[in-house]
């Protein structure tokens, strides 16, 4: 029986200890390698006395810093990717959040690990621990002790309020993952990975456990190859790659500048995205680029473990049309919650109708454990199923908005927060949003409400010009939806994530009423 | 040249692009910056840069940036 992520490395490793598992190009790890120094890693950790406490890792994107997470499993402690070019303030509210004991860097992000404010002795450079002689029997001892529900990572995402918030996750939601992800995607030891995803999200599981699983392949691409999108398809040739599983931004940059116009990747056969509603002229690219690829539309909160929903694109889209993202992993159950007032003020909640618009809330083991430390936003959004009055069930309430459509797949309809009241109207910004997008001439639209002054305010991208735009929506939308102002950007601001920064954008609307 | 000057400095206000090297190298621009100089490119000087020519060695440098302007431009 698995209850340990380790036992998909252990296998992994004897049958095939010289194939590479992770590497960026210039550095391979193969899987001899990096279980001995997950470890060694580990027996460090071990020696140190440290059990079930998190360990702050701060490393650049590298084949060994997935050695430092491993071994911080093997030591029975979980760890906590941070990244160095976070801004200050979130670095020290993440390390006053979840005081590590230990904090394991490079010698690139050294000099930031000592200045974070924790006792210098607990800072281990990676090179100086990974060739630990292997205690095999500090790392059996703690192999026996540990449970399926104990964790192995916190990440932190943003929180709303601007306070990062950290997500607990355990083997048995990972394992979980792992195998519904596999499966869903028809992965085997034939596939090589291009990572995309910075390493510090729980994003980077979709290439790392299938890896380890199967004995498949990783190459963590540079973040600059984003930038240039020839020298990308040079990367991926190279390397044949035949999976990505990447932001929509990230190939959004690459078609949209002409680059798989004459030339598409040789050896590409599945794409999966996500995270973000993938523009169906661009998406129309892609698929004219690489006509015999599978394309997958992934949805999923961090609370949930990585992904939690999959389609296969079977059809084409047209601009206007919006892509499923179909139907949850095996092992996962999506609820869509409706509150509904039964006319004596009383509130139930109930499953949505085929085609009503309800809260996207997941069910099962892909559950996460919660918040750390953080017990009061914890209860707000893992909560007990409200269809369920007769014994104890936690479910997480994503907070966005879905329905099902009349083939039963389920579309993401926008976050919950963007729905607004403006002039005694109920609007989904993400409606309009779309009606935006849907114009030919529209390349990426944000559309974000400021409460204080009563505006709609839309960013936008594309070769429209901001009456065009305006005469678009006027036609598509009802006269209440429509934005008070356009704002044309040449590119919409992103998170460090790739998805549109709807913080930022609500910022600059505030702004430019004050100018 | 003072026109691009200026499209840089819309970027990043406290960069000396006359003289900064490695614009790429140092990591000074990203991803988002390149997507932005090749539209502004377009609308400024109307040349469009074919993704070919979207590579680090044409973008280290204002001058080299100007010189792949000027390059595309007589072609």
């Amino acid at each position: 029986m698995q209850t340990n992520i380790l036992q998909y490395l252990e296998h992994t490793a004897e049958q095939k200890p010289d194939k590479v598992a992770f590497s960026d190009g210039s550095d391979d790890r193969t899987f001899g390698e990096v279980l001995s120094s997950s470890m060694s890693v580990g027996s460090f950790l071990c020696r140190l006395g440290i059990y079930g406490k998190p360990i702050v890792i701060m490393m650049k994107k590298h084949p060994d810093e997935i050695s430092a997470f491993l071994g911080c499993v093997y030591s029975g402690n979980f760890y906590v990717p941070l990244d160095t070019e976070m801004p200050p303030k979130r670095m020290e509210l993440i390390i006053a959040s979840v005081s590590p004991a230990a904090v394991i860097c490079d010698t690139a992000s050294e000099k930031v690990a000592r200045s974070l404010g924790i006792d210098n002795a607990n800072v281990y450079l990676y090179s100086d621990i990974c060739e630990t002689p292997i205690d095999k029997t500090a790392l059996d001892c703690v192999r026996l002790k540990q449970i399926d529900t104990d964790p192995i990572y916190i990440v932190f995402t943003s929180g709303s309020t601007g306070v990062p918030k950290g997500v607990v996750a355990c083997h048995r939601s990972v394992i979980d993952y792992t195998e519904s992800l596999c499966e869903a995607l028809s992965f085997d030891e034939n596939n090589v990975f291009a990572n995309q995803t910075p390493l510090y999200f729980d994003a980077p599981l979709k290439e790392i456990m299938p890896t380890l699983k199967y004995g498949a392949t990783t190459y963590l691409v540079p973040k600059k190859m984003f930038m240039f999108p020839t020298l990308m398809l040079d990367y991926l040739d190279k390397y044949h790659i035949n999976t990505v599983c990447w932001v929509v931004s990230a190939l959004t940059q690459i078609s949209a500048l002409g680059a798989i116009d004459n030339r598409s990747p040789k050896y590409l056969k599945t794409v999966a995205f996500g995270s973000e509603v993938f523009p169906i002229k661009q998406f129309n690219i892609w698929r004219r680029a690489l006509p015999n690829a599978d394309f997958y539309n992934l949805y999923g909160p961090t609370e949930a473990t990585g992904m939690s929903c999959w389609y296969k694109v079977d059809r084409e889209f047209d601009e206007g049309d919006v892509i499923p993202v179909g139907r949850p992993f095996r092992n996962t159950d999506i609820i869509l919650l409706c509150e509904r007032d039964d006319g004596e003020g009383n509130v139930k909640a109930e499953r949505a109708k085929v085609g009503e618009v309800g809260e996207i809330c997941m069910r099962g083991t892909c559950v996460t454990l919660g918040y750390y430390g953080n017990a009061e936003k914890t209860a707000s959004a893992f909560v007990q199923n409200p269809l369920n009055t007769v014994y104890p069930e936690t479910i997480y309430k994503t907070g966005d908005l879905g329905r099902f459509n009349e083939r039963g797949e389920l579309i993401f309809v926008s976050r919950k927060d963007s729905q607004i009241k403006h002039m005694g109207h109920r609007i989904e910004l993400g409606e309009i949003e779309a009606a935006a997008s849907s114009c030919p001439k529209i390349s990426r639209a944000c559309c974000v409400y400021d409460a204080d002054t009563k505006r709609i305010v839309i960013f936008f991208s594309g070769d429209a010009d901001k009456r065009e735009l305006f005469a678009y929506l006027k036609d598509s939308l009802p006269r209440y939806m429509l934005p008070s102002e356009t704002v044309k950007l040449d590119t919409l601001p992103l998170t460090p994530n790739g998805k549109l920064d709807r913080r930022l954008m609500g910022e600059m609307a505030v702004k430019l009423e004050s100018k | 040249m003072d026109k691009l000057i200026e499209i840089l400095k819309d970027l990043h206000d406290d960069v000396d692009f006359e003289s900064t090297e490695g614009l790429i190298d140092d990591g000074i621009l990203d991803s988002l910056d390149i997507v932005t100089l090749i539209t502004e490119i377009d609308s400024e000087f109307g040349v469009v840069i074919p993704p070919e020519e979207i590579v680090p060695e044409n973008f280290n440098s204002a001058q080299a940036i100007m010189a792949l302007i000027n390059r595309i431009d007589e072609d």
